[in-house]
């Protein structure tokens, strides 16, 4: 089973999210209103701290534990990705949600996470639905 | 120590342990952290539709539906299993202000039940905040290619300038929602 250890990592995420509140609309409230740094500690930290992997993971060419490559896409511009960002931005002060607190919302309980998460796949298909006819 | 596993994280404890999700991803399998593409994944298994975007290889992808999987039963056993308090200790300044500009009332649980309880369905706030507030997540991510996840955490990480773009986006959709739209609509 070769993807076990992704729900693994998946399930410590999600405790990481849950207990710091991430996944509470309170509390991206409260950082889109500058009221606590607490949403921007996490968000700065957690770069601060993925930088320094990255670097030590190509400076140190470190393989994976199956002895592959690792590789870094760089991700392409498009218009896109600023109108497509204003778009997700304004969802996420509404929802108080990314799309990973989503689902450790619906796994703590919240019903209304379900219907969150139905509309957002229905936004993603209508997004792929029109995708051609957007500006990029 | 179990006490503090129980308690709230603070942000120094939460934000190195999510940065480090990048590094344990990319070591157990070379992937790269990134959440708003489960939600392709599922509309290409499920509804494809013969929509081009949509016609790939999904399977492949396997690993990012597992993980997504993995963060549902996270906070099941964050919020059920280890506890939780009844009401998130905000910012005094952030509830004086929901009072006033929302007319909220109820401040416990993770959402406030007055905007995403699901009887909220049958008014027009269930509609903006849980389907329109849904809906714009999923078509705004896929559009900016990544999320939080992909474009603050893995892309900034990577110091991807294309993610710093697409966060200065989020934001700005964010604030106009907090100081512009809100106002509007409450």
């Amino acid at each position: 089973m070769k993807n076990l250890k992704y729900l693994v990592l998946g399930v410590l995420f999600g405790i990481v999210l849950t207990k710091s509140e991430v996944v509470s609309w309170w509390r991206i409230q409260e950082m889109f209103r500058f009221q606590s740094f607490h949403m921007y500690g996490i968000i700065g930290s957690a770069i601060v701290v993925g930088l320094i992997s990255i670097q030590l993971i190509k400076r140190n060419r470190l393989k994976t534990i199956n002895g592959e490559e690792i590789t870094l896409a760089d991700k392409k511009y498009n218009h896109g990705t600023w109108i497509g960002g204003t778009i997700f931005g304004l969802g996420w002060a509404l929802t108080g949600a990314c799309p990973g607190p989503m689902f450790a919302q619906l796994g703590s309980g919240v019903a209304g996470a379900a219907v969150l998460i139905l509309a957002a796949l229905a936004g993603t298909w209508t997004y792929s639905a029109l995708r051609e006819k957007l500006p990029m | 120590m179990l006490e503090l596993l129980r308690q709230p994280w603070p942000w120094y404890v939460a934000g190195p342990l999510i940065g480090l999700t990048v590094p344990a991803l990319l070591l157990i399998g070379n992937k790269a952290l990134g959440i708003s593409s489960s939600l392709r994944h599922v509309c290409a298994a499920c509804v494809p539709a013969g929509i081009p975007f949509l016609t790939y290889n999904w399977r492949a992808e396997l690993w990012n539906l597992f993980f997504v999987l993995g963060i549902g039963i996270g906070g099941f056993i964050g919020y059920q299993l280890m506890g939780h308090a009844d009401t998130i200790a905000i910012s005094p300044e952030t509830v004086r202000d929901l009072k006033a500009q929302m007319h909220l009332t109820d401040f416990s649980g993770l959402l406030p039940k007055e905007l995403f309880a699901l009887e909220n369905l049958s008014n027009w706030k269930g509609w903006v905040f849980l389907v329109l507030g849904g809906f714009l997540v999923g078509f705004g991510t896929r559009y900016a290619g990544g999320c939080t996840s992909g474009h603050a955490i893995s892309g900034l990480s990577n110091l991807q300038w294309v993610s710093l773009v697409a966060v200065i986006g989020f934001f700005v959709g964010g604030l106009l929602m907090t100081w512009v739209f809100y106002p509007m609509m409450f």
